[in-house]
């Protein structure tokens, strides 16, 4: 990540001047590329965008998400997904393409109040968003603690490759599921560990856009520094080590398998 | 509007002791509601107003839903408690016609058609009034949505100018609203230049216009260093520069 250059924002701030391609929350106004919401700016070689440091759930193609079953048509669950737009999933999904709602019991698979994972599959301006359950590692959820945070805080819950959510999970024994809408579920057999890792998760939620948190994490779960990592008086905090599983942002987290 | 004092005295100073070029004293909080998607308090002189705004969201009744942008609603509300007699809680027909015109004025600063088939709620309680509460108010509900995170091209600021002795000043507190000549409120982006909203209350030559225009275009500027600020402090803390990390 060389010239680029960050930036703090509110709405309306000019960022950069010029010839640049404004990418996420990001309006070209003339000359200038213009902040569209409060978060950190990045202008780098593909373009400009922000990062934005508040707001509610908006889906995406090929979101992970973790909703509810709130309903169920003949044909079709309805997905609260923590956002303004209630999703779909289709029964065909589930049973195959000769689904018949007459012989088929949609209830026995997903009932009203179920958790699941699923994976944002269509979703446009004209329609609601619809999902699907045709991967791996993706279904119904079948036990573990539920938190909500904000849909804006994912990328720094889950961290550089994949670091903040692995110090937890290391530190406390669980396993933690992050939807990219900002459901969290975290499921492991000590409900100490349960507890430890919620307080983490509360924590990165509430500090996340400050320096050093990964450092803070670590001191509340009380987990020693690694030897390749500076000393702990406001040294950047290093990248975890290298050996972690790579993983793109909203994955379900692969360790300890 | 018949005066029957005198609201600026022989050393230039207002019955608040304000100079004609100076605001009141204002305060913005942001995120002081915690149930809300974003939310802000403003003091404004004695102005004391929440703004909280929900959503994107889904639109309930059905039937308002627009296919190709969001729906912004706005409600304006006095409690009871907020003026020296009793103020019955039923939406007025001043309530009313603010809500109105606060909406009318917010939207142009909104990317609407980002959030297709949904809503935004908008909701500023006045707690306490001194006159120009619409101004404060469209100052506090732009905060607000701002830390909403919705998209918008620019924070809308607001502030009155008017006319009290014949002579044109800044942000008109409640005495010279009552008893002065005109009181023209304005609601302003200022990166864009644009003015959303312009009422006017009164009697001005084209002249007495021009300037109180551009006085109250002035005290914008003032009060959207304030919600800047405001913003800044909440999400940033003291600091201005970004630190490398993670």
């Amino acid at each position: 990540m060389h010239d680029v250059k960050r930036l703090y924002v509110i709405p309306g701030d000019k960022i950069v001047e010029g010839n640049h391609r404004p990418l996420m929350n990001v309006v070209k106004s003339g000359n200038a590329l213009i902040a569209t919401r409060i978060g950190i700016a990045e202008a780098g070689r593909d373009g400009v965008k922000v990062i934005p440091l508040s707001g509610v759930y908006i889906p995406r193609i090929n979101d992970l998400v973790i909703g509810k079953i709130v309903d169920h048509t003949s044909l079709s669950w309805e997905v609260d997904i923590n956002s303004c737009f209630s999703a779909h999933l289709p029964a065909s999904d589930v049973f195959g393409r000769d689904f018949s709602p007459a012989r088929d019991d949609m209830g026995k698979h997903l009932a009203v109040g179920d958790m699941i994972t699923a994976r944002v599959l269509a979703f446009d301006r004209t329609r609601d968003p619809m999902l699907t359950l045709q991967d791996r590692d993706l279904g119904k959820i079948a036990t573990g603690e539920l938190l909500k945070i904000s849909a804006t805080r994912v990328p720094r819950l889950i961290g550089k490759r994949g670091s903040m959510i692995q110090t937890i999970e290391q530190a406390t024994h669980t396993r933690v599921l992050i939807g990219q809408n900002g459901i969290v579920v975290v499921t492991g057999r000590d409900p100490e560990g349960i507890n430890q890792a919620v307080k983490a998760i509360r924590m990165v939620e509430e500090e996340a856009h400050t320096a050093n948190l990964t450092q803070r994490i670590k001191a509340l779960l009380n987990v020693p520094d690694s030897p390749q990592e500076g000393q702990n008086d406001g040294a950047k905090p290093q990248e975890m080590a290298e050996s972690a599983t790579e993983r793109t942002e909203g994955l379900e987290v692969e360790s300890e398998k | 509007m018949t005066q029957t004092r005198n609201l600026i005295d022989e050393n230039g100073k207002r019955t608040d002791g304000r100079t004609i070029d100076q605001l009141r004293d204002v305060k913005i909080t942001v995120g002081t509601v915690k149930n809300a998607d974003g939310s802000a308090f403003i003091e404004f002189g004695k102005n004391k107003i929440v703004a909280a705004v929900y959503g994107p969201r889904e639109v309930h009744p059905k039937h308002l839903q627009q296919p190709d942008r969001c729906v912004l609603r706005c409600r304006y509300h006095m409690s009871p408690f907020s003026t020296d007699t009793r103020k019955n809680p039923a939406p007025s027909r001043r309530e009313v016609e603010i809500s109105k015109v606060m909406r009318e004025s917010l939207e142009p600063a909104i990317m609407l058609e980002d959030y297709p088939r949904a809503a935004i709620d908008v909701f500023v309680e006045v707690l306490q009034s001194d006159g120009g509460s619409r101004c404060a108010g469209i100052t506090a509900a732009s905060v607000a949505l701002a830390d909403a995170g919705i998209n918008m091209r620019d924070l809308v600021a607001a502030c009155a100018a008017g006319k009290v002795d014949e002579q044109i000043v800044l942000d008109i507190n409640d005495v010279e609203d009552k008893e002065g000549g005109a009181d023209m409120p304005i609601a302003y982006m200022p990166r864009l230049d644009q003015v959303t909203l312009m009422q006017l209350d009164g009697k001005l030559n084209s002249e007495q216009f021009n300037e109180c225009l551009d006085k109250a275009i002035s005290g914008c500027k003032m009060v959207y260093d304030i919600q800047r600020e405001a913003l800044m402090q909440k999400y940033f803390g003291n600091e201005t520069e970004v630190k490398e990390e993670q």
